[in-house]
């Protein structure tokens, strides 16, 4: 026993340092293997085989899945999803920028009460708030009724694809304006001071200072809304009466109602690849703004 | 495309480490030879086995039987213990089921085509007659179910038909045919809604257009796809589980609906429900035993407990589920308006859906392309 310790060197601080982290990082390591990555390897491995009568795969070597990606009704049903998430991330963008900028000009304790309102919605289930949604906008709802009340309408709110927009507005503004706040009250005052100083209207402050060092938040921003918006389901399910198909209930409908897993894999993949792009460009975009 | 053939584990040596892990751990999922699989002599089954030894394990969609069903059964049957498992669809309780080897499932509650492609998959235990005494409940019409003639492999549970509920108040005029959904009149234009669950949503315009609700023919399910594209226009919707509400508020005039979900009790009275004269189709709620199951006894003594008039009867009062049970609908209050009164007659006039195997691919792409456009 002694000897055993006497033998053992005295470890280098590298290697203690080098252990420690390694303490430190397995736990998250352990989640992003066996919750990322055998999950991606999975849907990989299955998109190469073919579909079993009641889901799961048979494992006969196919490319079918990957060909029928090409075919012009899934290619509508991306483009029309790729349509509806950038029209909501720029909505959510043209709320969001003014919403971040005030309450970054707020005394400090009012912006404490701003940002706990912003997040304050996500306190409410999510399919309670979307109930909500079709109470307000449907056919006898509430916003009707006001505008019935002023000789207008009824107007058709509900089960189209402006309402898809509104719901996911709704629901992914927040992660807009957050980053967005982020990246504007760290802006330093005396920049606009200086461009103030300097001669520049307010605007051209805005148009020359304050936006171009926002860049990255608003660029951020915009992923958190795009990535979620392009993906979801529920939404489009239940405020757009199940009349536009988006991606993700297309890869929906493939896992749990086709049960065909290894084209559902091919659509998921689709998926990853799109976002994976769309991050790379944002990383680039970053670092050049 | 092409396609080789490889031994099941294969692929799992040509793949990275993670991938390979994640291959074996599933390989017992894939579901060989699809097809027709010989059926499998009965097993011999003792009358007078131990149930105390038994215990049972059933998949069920939630809510479907009495929530004190398991005790009820450990005291009456003696078995040692029952454990309930819930399933939202079929689709979830086939992927349960089908996940290779032992599912742990003795007895599952799946629709008639299901139980049919089990079957055909030999998954099944085929029924025991003498085991279930209480079969003599069921009404002769319920023996006779085109999926399984004789109930050899399958008891049905529950039992109904798929029309349109309406609200008799605001319709000019009562629906008589698919055609007032599919092309409905003016003052139901974007008030109607169709369900979105493939095979009923296909059920309409098959029925109008006179096919079968079973073809897989392409120049047919090509007709059903315009007729499909030319009604949605003109919908509120595609809803296959919050129709009843959205008759209630007023938004929908007409709604697609399965009789035991049309709120034909609701207190106001205003609201109907009618098999439009094309005809429709009929589905069944079966209980099925698993082949892997090593509690068959007590799983064919479950069932016979589930047929006993006082237990099945209680689908009907309390879910509003027609039962195939003539001595447990003998004993239900019907309750005015209730849908519970239709006769096993008429309902026989429906066309069972049954499992189409590959062609089933056919009705995913239809309802894609339609709820895509």
């Amino acid at each position: 026993m002694k000897a055993e310790v006497a033998a053992r060197p005295a470890s280098p601080p590298r290697g203690r340092h080098r252990l420690g982290a390694f303490v430190f990082l397995a736990p998250g390591l352990t989640y992003l293997i066996v919750l990322l990555l055998v999950p991606l390897a999975l849907v990989l491995s299955y998109v190469f085989f073919q579909r079993g009568r009641f889901g799961g795969v048979v494992y006969e070597f196919t490319t079918e899945n990957f060909t029928r990606l090409a075919d012009p009704l899934y290619l509508g049903v991306v483009g029309g999803s790729l349509k509806i998430a950038a029209l909501t991330t720029l909505i959510a963008l043209a709320f969001g920028y003014p919403t971040a900028y005030l309450i970054a000009q707020l005394p400090r304790k009012w912006k404490t009460i701003a940002l706990i309102a912003i997040v304050l919605p996500f306190w409410t289930n999510f399919i309670i708030r979307m109930y909500a949604w079709i109470i307000l906008l449907n056919g006898p709802g509430l916003i009707n009724s006001g505008f019935e009340a002023v000789g207008l309408g009824p107007f058709e709110l509900l089960y189209n694809q402006g309402a898809i927009i509104t719901g996911l507005v709704y629901s992914y503004l927040p992660l807009m304006v957050l980053p967005l706040y982020a990246a504007i009250e760290r802006l330093d005052p005396q920049l606009r001071e200086a461009s103030a100083n300097l001669g520049a209207s307010g605007f051209t402050t805005f148009r020359k200072v304050t936006l171009p060092l926002t860049v990255p938040g608003v660029l951020t921003g915009c992923l958190f809304v795009f990535v979620p918006s392009f993906a979801n389901f529920v939404i489009p399910e239940m405020l757009g009466g199940g009349k536009t198909l988006m991606v993700g209930n297309l890869i929906r409908n493939e896992f749990l109602k086709a049960r065909d897993w290894p084209f559902g894999s091919a659509l998921a993949l689709a998926l990853v690849a799109v976002l994976v792009l769309l991050l790379v460009a944002q990383a680039w975009a970053a670092r050049r703004a | 495309m092409f396609r080789i053939r490889f031994t099941r584990r294969l692929p799992a040596v040509a793949v990275v480490a993670g991938l390979a892990l994640a291959v074996a751990a599933c390989g017992g999922g894939s579901t060989d030879s699809p097809g027709a699989a010989p059926r499998a002599t009965a097993e011999q089954l003792n009358p007078n086995a131990d149930l105390s030894k038994q215990s049972i394990n059933v998949t069920v969609w939630d809510g479907y039987t009495p929530k004190e069903l398991p005790e009820k059964v450990k005291q009456k049957l003696k078995v040692a213990d029952m454990k309930i498992a819930v399933h939202a669809t079929n689709e979830e309780a086939m992927t349960k089921l089908t996940a290779g080897g032992d599912s742990g499932i003795d007895v599952a509650f799946v629709s008639g085509q299901y139980a049919q492609a089990l079957n055909e998959q030999g998954l099944l235990e085929p029924i025991h007659p003498e085991l279930i005494p209480n079969l003599s409940n069921l009404y002769p019409e319920a023996t006779q179910l085109s999926y399984d003639k004789g109930n050899r492999y399958s008891v049905p549970y529950t039992w109904g038909t798929t029309g349109i509920c309406y609200r008799t108040d605001l319709v000019k005029s009562p629906p008589t045919s698919w055609n007032d959904i599919l092309k409905p009149p003016s003052w139901a234009d974007k008030k109607v809604t169709m369900m979105t669950t493939e095979r009923w949503l296909a059920l309409p315009a098959l029925k109008a257009l006179g096919y079968s609700v079973n073809t897989d023919k392409d120049d047919e399910i090509a007709k059903v796809k315009d007729l499909l594209l030319q009604a949605k226009p003109h919908l509120l919707g595609y809803d296959d589980t919050t129709f009843g509400d959205k008759l209630k508020s007023g938004e929908a005039v007409m709604v697609v609906a399965w009789d035991g979900w049309c709120p034909t009790t609701d207190p106001k009275k205003n609201i109907k429900f009618v098999v439009p004269k094309e005809g429709s189709d009929l589905w069944v709620d079966t209980m099925v035993i698993m082949k892997s199951s090593k509690n068959k006894e007590a799983a064919h003594a479950l069932i016979n407990y589930i047929l006993d008039p006082e237990i099945h009867s209680w689908a009907a009062s309390n879910i509003n589920y027609k039962v195939p049970n003539k001595a447990a609908m003998d004993k239900v209050e019907v309750p005015e308006g209730s849908l519970l009164g239709i006769k096993p007659a008429e309902l026989l006039n429906g066309e069972s859906i049954i499992d189409l195997g590959q062609g089933s691919v056919k009705y995913t792409r239809l309802s894609s392309e339609v709820t895509a456009q």
